[in-house]
């Protein structure tokens, strides 16, 4: 370093093409490249055996029959987004139908009061869950869990047996239908969800608070050296993910047309699913709604291929989850390692 | 080069639990220089950065930004002042854009739905970005750039927020010298601009090169404040060290190795991805330089002899007999021993204390059931605490709060205690100051008089040709060749630069 030095800066680098050639696709990319492609495939190949599957119906079916999982899943994305998770999702919708199914059935109340109600609810659940974990260095894990046993013990309180709704405004929200022609319709919750995925994605990549969730995810320590606001994107968050859980909870009461607190068991691990499969990683920082949206339509599809096969035993939806779990884990394993030596 | 003082920094002092970090300091940084903050570890460096930086309260002396008294309260408080600091670790989100990086918390908005303006924000980013001279794609993630433009991206975004003063802590320690020179082309862009820049580095060569002041500080006292033209090299180490200081000459003596037997071959050793297939031989009492750039098999030969990556070629043989390991247990149950790279990472448990540090390792080797007494290790590790000078409030500081060269010590200590016959130091003295490099130096030639094998890993080319009995040079991931000790400085570097 003793030699003189060039007082001018050098121009532009001649090294700097050479990193655009080695990159022409942005790395970040590839897993939801990936989702994609896996979905695809599994349509032709799908298609290919099985003769009804390529209808435009059956297509439109995987949002209808999973409209509840894609809203919790685009609040979960940005749950993981931070690097967080969140386990109560599924108790929450539950808790949802029966508060929802008791004020409506056995109270009264009008149903347009009782779903901005249940929002709201499911909001304050979610950012009371956020301020433990903020504000008291919690782990999302533990707090999540005691927030998914809350809930659902909460539901049984108010109702252990399954309430019928037969209120006349569900009812007609229930069978209501999107007529897209051709014989082919969606249903209130599936245009829900779609708008949901919308405004998730709009959020993540047009907002402050949509980039500040990916940096807290990027890395937490310089977020708030950058001098994000890390507290209340933390804690909002997860009150996205409770009002996200809410309005499924709200979309599943059309669908099932009851209150149950058994309803819902278990997707908060199937919307975790959707959202590895749909290539966001756990670890945070690094994911896509719209890989969500696949991750979702993969675990729909699987179902209705199974449905459609009707030899196979349903578990086998397990199974087939369960190996995608196992391979999108290891991509995701080597994508790190990739982007580490390279760095 | 003007004479106008942006910040003024005087009679600081600081004190932590009574013991005095910084004692009447002074630092005056001008517009359009580039001062050096110079001083060995525990002299008061980062202390003073933290007061400048809002960090932490200064107990006593005062801060003048422009002649204004200033009193910073947090990181984002001094940065709103005008003084923004770049870590030596890079604080960014490596998984968000170059753009967004330097931008984020102040982005661009649309007029009517205060959405992000991202055309907007992607062309003020490349503008910040032209300012240094760096025209890359801000569109990318910052992961998929070099440290080093990780790096002037952090520079970016610390000046973009109007700021007039720039502190750099450490920002070399880990960028290879054609990055260096960038960083500094930025730097004196910077300094053109009229930037008051404050630089800390431990490479003296450095500040030859960019500073035009330099203060230095010894055991968190000032000791003055020099043009760097006027203060030769020898009189800034003679500065820090409070001593007269030799740079060169270790008393090495020479040691008979030639004859000694081998303690270590390794024959063929290699692994995909990592190294080709590399002889070695180390013998009792020698000090085995392993040199070469970052990058070129270094760290991965030392981690195929101590077994932490399995070799897929070729046999070590201790004391004649083949071994294979399996696991680093096999290799420390033989009696090596491995000081790694990353101190933070690998070496040291910040949380625990100094002594439970230093008897990890021993205690490891022994098992469970042969527990170490609280008065044993209290014994240990306060011998070698004493043995090797490291300086911390008592055995029962956690390491995490010692500094740089002091953690490096107790990793030393660790590996010591076990007594081992090979021990493997990779990059012992990175990131530490010259009169603790110098102690670990002499240490290290110590204990190989007493008999124990020594492999020395190192970049810097004048620290082997000092140390070492042997230095083979790596180059590509493969033994480029072998040197006897004391040879020039300019053959080693021939043998790594492959111009030989």
């Amino acid at each position: 370093m003793s030699a003189p030095l060039p007082l001018t800066a050098p121009a532009p680098r001649p090294t700097m093409p050479r990193w655009r050639a080695l990159l022409l696709f942005d790395s970040k990319y590839t897993p939801l490249a990936i989702t994609i492609a896996l979905f695809v495939s599994m349509t032709v190949a799908g298609g290919i055996v099985y003769d009804g599957l390529l209808q435009p119906q059956i297509f439109l079916n995987l949002f209808v029959d999973n409209a509840f999982l894609l809203i919790v899943a685009v609040g979960m994305t940005f749950v993981i987004l931070t690097g967080g998770i969140d386990l109560s999702v599924g108790s929450v919708i539950a808790l949802t139908t029966v508060v929802s199914a008791v004020l409506v059935e056995h109270h009264g109340w009008n149903p347009w009061l009782v779903m901005p109600l249940m929002l709201l609810m499911g909001a304050a659940f979610g950012g009371a869950m956020g301020l433990l974990i903020q504000r008291f260095r919690l782990q999302p894990f533990v707090v999540t869990l005691g927030g998914m046993f809350l809930a659902r013990g909460i539901s049984f309180l108010i109702s252990v047996d399954s309430i019928s709704i037969t209120n006349p405004v569900y009812m007609s929200i229930a069978e209501a239908r999107l007529s897209l022609g051709g014989g082919c319709s969606l249903s209130v919750g599936a245009l829900l969800s779609i708008g949901v995925l919308l405004a998730g994605i709009w959020l993540a990549h047009a907002t402050a608070f949509g980039r500040s969730i990916y940096a807290l995810g990027g890395s937490e320590a310089s977020a708030r050296l950058m001098g994000l606001p890390v507290a209340a994107t933390q804690i909002g968050v997860y009150a996205l993910s409770g009002a996200c859980s809410a309005l499924a909870g709200i979309v599943y009461t059309f669908y099932m047309l009851s209150g149950y607190s058994l309803h819902a068991q278990g997707l908060e691990l199937d919307a975790i699913a959707a959202v590895v499969v749909g290539g966001t990683l756990l670890t945070g920082g690094s994911g896509y709604l719209v890989g969500t949206l696949f991750g979702v339509l993969i675990l729909g599809l699987i179902q209705t291929i199974i449905t459609i096969d009707g030899t196979l035993s349903s578990w086998w939806t397990k199974i087939v989850i369960g190996g995608l779990l196992f391979l999108f884990c290891l991509l995701q394993r080597l994508f790190a390692g990739l982007r580490r030596t390279r760095v | 080069m003007s004479d106008t003082a942006i910040l003024q920094a005087s009679g600081i002092g600081k004190r932590y639990a009574g013991v005095a970090a910084l004692h009447d300091v002074q630092l005056t940084l001008r517009a359009g220089e580039v001062h050096a903050l110079m001083g060995q570890n525990g002299a008061g460096k980062s202390t003073l950065i933290k007061v400048l930086t809002g960090v932490v309260a200064p107990d006593d002396g005062t801060i003048a930004l422009v002649g204004e008294p200033i009193a910073p309260r947090s990181p984002a408080d001094a940065q709103r002042l005008g003084i923004s600091t770049v870590y030596q670790e890079v604080n960014l989100c490596p998984n968000l854009s170059v753009a967004e990086n330097i931008c984020a918390g102040r982005f661009a908005r649309r007029r009517w739905t205060r959405t992000i303006h991202w055309s907007r924000v992607h062309e003020e980013a490349a503008a910040i970005m032209r300012r240094l001279d760096l025209d890359i794609d801000v569109t990318r993630s910052l992961s998929s750039y070099p440290v080093a433009i990780q790096q002037m991206v952090a520079i970016a975004r610390a000046v973009s927020v109007s700021a007039r003063v720039l502190i750099l802590d450490e920002p070399t320690s880990s960028l290879d010298e054609d990055e260096v020179r960038q960083l500094f082309a930025v730097m004196r862009t910077l300094r053109e601009q009229g930037m008051a820049i404050l630089f800390v580095t431990h490479f003296l060569d450095q500040v030859y090169a960019i500073c035009d002041r330099i203060t230095v500080l010894r055991n968190g006292g000032f000791v003055g404040e020099y043009r760097t033209s006027e203060l030769p090299q020898a009189a800034l180490i003679s500065a820090m060290v409070g001593r007269e200081f030799a740079l060169t000459g270790t008393d090495r003596q020479a040691v008979p190795t030639g004859e000694a037997a081998p303690l270590l071959t390794a024959q063929g050793l290699g692994r995909r991805g990592g190294v080709w297939p590399t002889d070695l031989q180390i013998r009792r009492g020698e000090v085995l330089g392993l040199g070469g750039l970052l990058g070129s098999g270094r760290t991965e030969l030392a981690r195929l002899l101590f077994g932490l990556d399995p070799a897929d070629a070729g046999v070590i043989a201790i004391d004649g007999d083949e071994r294979r390991w399996r696991a680093p247990a096999e290799a420390i149950a033989h009696g090596i021993a491995l000081c790694p790279e990353e101190r933070k990472t690998e070496g040291i448990v910040a949380e625990l204390s100094v002594r439970e540090n230093i008897v990890l390792a021993l205690q490891a080797r022994l098992g469970l059931r042969r527990y170490l007494s609280r008065a044993q290790q209290n014994e240990i590790a306060q011998r070698f605490v004493e043995l090797l000078g490291i300086k911390t409030a008592s055995i029962e500081t956690p390491v995490g709060l010692l500094s740089g060269g002091n953690q490096q010590k107790v990793v030393l200590a660790r590996w010591l205690v076990t007594e081992p016959r090979l021990l493997m130091l990779d990059e012992p003295t990175r990131g530490i100051d010259i009169a603790a490099k110098q102690e670990i130096m002499s240490e290290i030639l110590k204990l190989a008089r007493q008999g124990m094998a020594v492999l020395f890993i190192s970049a810097e080319i004048d620290e082997l040709v000092r140390v070492c009995d042997r230095i083979a040079v790596m180059r590509e991931r493969r033994k480029a060749g072998e040197l006897v000790g004391g040879s020039s400085e300019h053959a080693v570097l021939d043998l790594i630069a492959g111009t030989a």
